[in-house]
């Protein structure tokens, strides 16, 4: 017994430009991150969740789980990380537009799948809500740990689209541009939450449906017969065919040629590979995103994203209160990571203080960027709370004495 | 990278490269052959009972999607000209559980090997079979990792020789219908290779069943499992299942243990109906939405008021009624409140 119109609405998450009926009337709500981040999948017209309880992502699940029943969609709590990966890797290619959502433990086994989608070249969405680690850790608490693992985590090498929002309205924002990158690059992209954003509660925008732009999938015009799965259009992104509507095409997690077959050797695995990359990097300018402030005159660079970069700007405010010109710079896009950005800002500070939950993952990449230009300060934490002003008030000081 | 043109695909057999018109070529991708199958090999068999079931059946070509997993039998999915998955070790059955939630109208199939759905896999294909999630599971057992080279599986009978057991088998092999019954499955039978008509006669029977079907096809690896274990060549397997087998429909599935000798049950041990994940669901849907409408009805001025609105509504309601509606804007825009769980936020300042 499938609901009348059921299979047409799934099919219309992903063709349609427009907002489906589903997502909340406008207006101001109060909503936590998470349930923001699960407000803004369905604003995008995510009409597929498959998901694993983990703290502290699991009020995004809940919230699905209310919420997807009566907007036309499905949710699944499946058994466990690797399956909620991979279903909806299976949904996106039925027509879905599809999402799941986790923390650490379970974004370590979603890695082995998150690499099935960018080889079978997927549009999906990954929350995590980060939490401090290793292992279990502190699983009710804040880290910002998994920002390598965000880049490097499945075996291979390929480039990964990751956003860091840094409040509520954020997650329900960056949900729907995750959505439409996804979409637009037609590979899955991570929304790089954290404990401290997906609990804390603020005022969110729902804005009226007309006024969000969604990225509908490209869909193949080819007719069944002349459709190969991986002909890529001109800016190295092939389109896409449904499950089910003709076109057979066979796709694999093997190394493939643009028919989708197994090309095992030296060459194939080249241009695969190069592809997979550059569909990403070309089109860098259209992926990036981030935030300036008071960054015209700055002496001193903070660089942040996330719930650190919360922090990072009262921080910038005390350090102008005491007559150093600070500015902060909040990555909105944090893979791939803004090398030239980064490498511009270095050429104008002194120093640039990069304060994070983690013990220096992309302050490496920051220093790469900066390639010397300026000195580059890491401003570690454990894990388990927030970075207190005075302690980076003093690195600041430190850095410029 | 400059492509050639595609080629003609769907239902022209004989467009297709390397075709010479087979009737086999509709559901064959004849420009993969030859496929890398061993001599003796019993997964050529499989799949050639799969296409015959699927010709004979009438299904519907494009609404039949293949999906498999790692190892020899998980190379199926690229010989058949379908709408194909060739997926990671072990996770066919997740994938193709999103495949057929997204879209019921497919028919979803999975076939893969002993190892990819037993012992990686195994807990995908329990919680399916818990699930009765509407799809086939074709699992051909051959008692041995293969495509890796003839390593010890959780289906090589006690005491036999692999790679990795070079002393012999220390544990004791899986039952695979009695864990798919006890799991869930709605469908359970088990084959070997020689019984081709019998097993294209349950595919069919699988391919229209409305619920969690699981085929377990018992075939030879001459070149990994019977080599080392000196049991001879593909055809000395094939007249141990003439000699050996038992067909028994109905068995208990309790009774499917299959050792290295002695009798080999087959048959269709299970066949049952009960409401499948997706019965289930929309089923909640539907009463989401009418409840929703009781309400509006309600709410309307002069509108039935809930006892008005008779002894039918509550029987319509059911349980959800119960529950709480998700959080809906007022006519201000203004949400409901709510406080955050667990960790309330940690005070930070922005501007």
């Amino acid at each position: 017994m499938v609901s009348a119109g059921w299979v047409e609405r799934i099919k219309e998450s992903s063709s349609e430009a427009k907002v489906l009926p589903g997502i909340l009337r406008p207006g101001a709500y109060f909503f936590n991150g998470d349930e923001a981040a699960a407000e803004g999948a369905i604003a995008a017209n995510g009409r597929f969740f498959a998901a694993y309880p983990i703290t502290p992502a699991t009020e995004i699940a809940e919230r699905c789980a209310a919420r997807f029943p009566e907007c036309g969609g499905m949710f699944i709590q499946m058994e466990d990380e690797l399956a909620a990966m991979n279903c909806i890797l299976g949904a996106a290619w039925a027509g879905a537009k599809a999402l799941t959502s986790t923390s650490g433990p379970g974004f370590s086994l979603m890695m082995e799948n998150l690499g099935l989608g960018i080889m079978l070249e997927t549009p999906v969405v990954l929350a995590n809500v980060q939490r401090a680690g290793p292992s279990t850790g502190l699983p009710t608490s804040v880290g910002q740990q998994d920002m390598m693992q965000a880049r490097w985590g499945s075996h291979g090498d390929y480039e990964i689209i990751a956003l860091c929002p840094d409040s509520p309205q954020e997650c329900f924002d960056l949900m729907i541009r995750a959505f439409n990158l996804s979409e637009q690059f037609r590979t899955p992209v991570l929304l790089m939450s954290d404990e401290t954003i997906g609990h804390m509660t603020e005022k969110v925008i729902i804005p009226p449906a007309e006024e969000i732009e969604l990225v509908p999938r490209r869909y193949t015009r080819a007719a069944p017969g002349d459709y190969w799965p991986y002909v890529p259009d001109e800016d190295l992104v092939p389109p896409m065919a449904r499950a089910g509507t003709g076109y057979r095409y066979h796709v694999t997690g093997l190394t493939h040629d643009h028919r989708g077959y197994p090309d095992l050797d030296a060459e194939g695995q080249h241009q695969l590979l190069w592809r997979l990359k550059n569909k990403i990097l070309q089109n860098q300018k259209k992926i990036l995103s981030f935030e300036m402030a008071r960054m015209d005159d700055a002496e001193v660079c903070l660089l942040a994203y996330g719930c650190s970069s919360r922090v990072a700007r009262s921080v910038m405010e005390l350090a102008r209160e005491r007559g150093i010109r600070a500015g902060l710079l909040r990555l909105i896009t944090v893979w791939p990571f803004p090398d030239d950005l980064v490498r511009d800002v270095a050429g104008r500070v002194k120093a640039i203080i990069v304060p994070e939950i983690n013990l220096g993952q992309i302050v490496r990449e920051v220093e790469r960027a900066a390639r010397g230009r300026t000195k580059v300060v890491s401003v570690p934490h454990a894990g388990g709370g927030l970075h207190t002003e005075p302690a980076v008030l003093q690195v600041i000081e430190e850095a410029l004495r | 990278m400059n492509p050639e043109t595609p080629k003609k695909g769907t239902d022209g057999g004989d467009e297709l490269p390397g075709s010479d018109g087979h009737p086999m070529d509709r559901i064959l991708r004849m420009d993969r052959m030859p496929h890398i199958w061993c001599p003796g090999c019993g997964l050529g068999t499989t799949v050639s009972c799969f296409a015959l079931a699927v010709n004979e059946c009438g299904i519907d070509y494009d609404k039949l999607c293949v999906v498999s997993g790692i190892g020899c039998t998980g190379r199926a999915a690229g010989y058949l000209r379908l709408d194909g998955y060739h997926t990671t070790h072990g996770r066919a059955i997740p994938f193709a559980t999103g495949l057929h939630l997204a879209n019921p109208d497919l028919k979803v199939v999975v076939i893969s090997g002993d190892g990819d759905l037993s012992a990686i896999g195994g807990n995908h294909l329990i919680h399916a079979a818990r699930r009765n999630l509407n799809l086939v599971v074709i699992c051909v057992n051959n008692f041995i990792y293969g495509m890796t080279g003839g390593q010890v599986a959780p289906t090589t009978p006690e005491g036999m020789k692999a790679t990795t057991s070079p002393f012999g088998c220390l544990e004791h092999p899986f039952n695979l219908p009695y864990l798919a019954s006890s799991s869930g499955a709605t469908l359970v039978a088990r084959w070997t290779t020689l019984d081709v008509r019998q097993m294209v006669n349950t595919f069919k029977k699988a391919f229209m069943k409305k619920g969690f079907s699981f085929i377990e096809v018992i075939s030879p690896c001459p070149e990994l499992y019977m080599r080392r274990n000196k049991l001879g060549d593909g055809l000395a397997m094939m007249k141990r299942f003439q000699s050996d087998r038992l067909v028994k429909h109905g068995a208990d599935p309790k009774e499917a243990d299959l050792g290295a000798t002695g009798k080999i049950l087959v048959g269709e041990f299970v066949n049952l109906d009960r409401s499948t994940y997706a019965d289930a669901y929309f089923r909640m849907v539907s009463q989401l939405a009418e409840a929703k409408s009781v309400r509006k009805e309600e709410a309307k001025p002069g509108g039935k008021s809930p006892a008005q609105a008779g002894a039918k509504a509550p029987e319509a309601v059911g349980e959800p009624k119960a529950k709480p509606r998700p959080a809906e804007g007022d006519r201000e825009g203004r949400g409901p409140e709510k406080k955050a769980a667990g960790t309330p936020a940690v005070a930070t300042s922005p501007p």
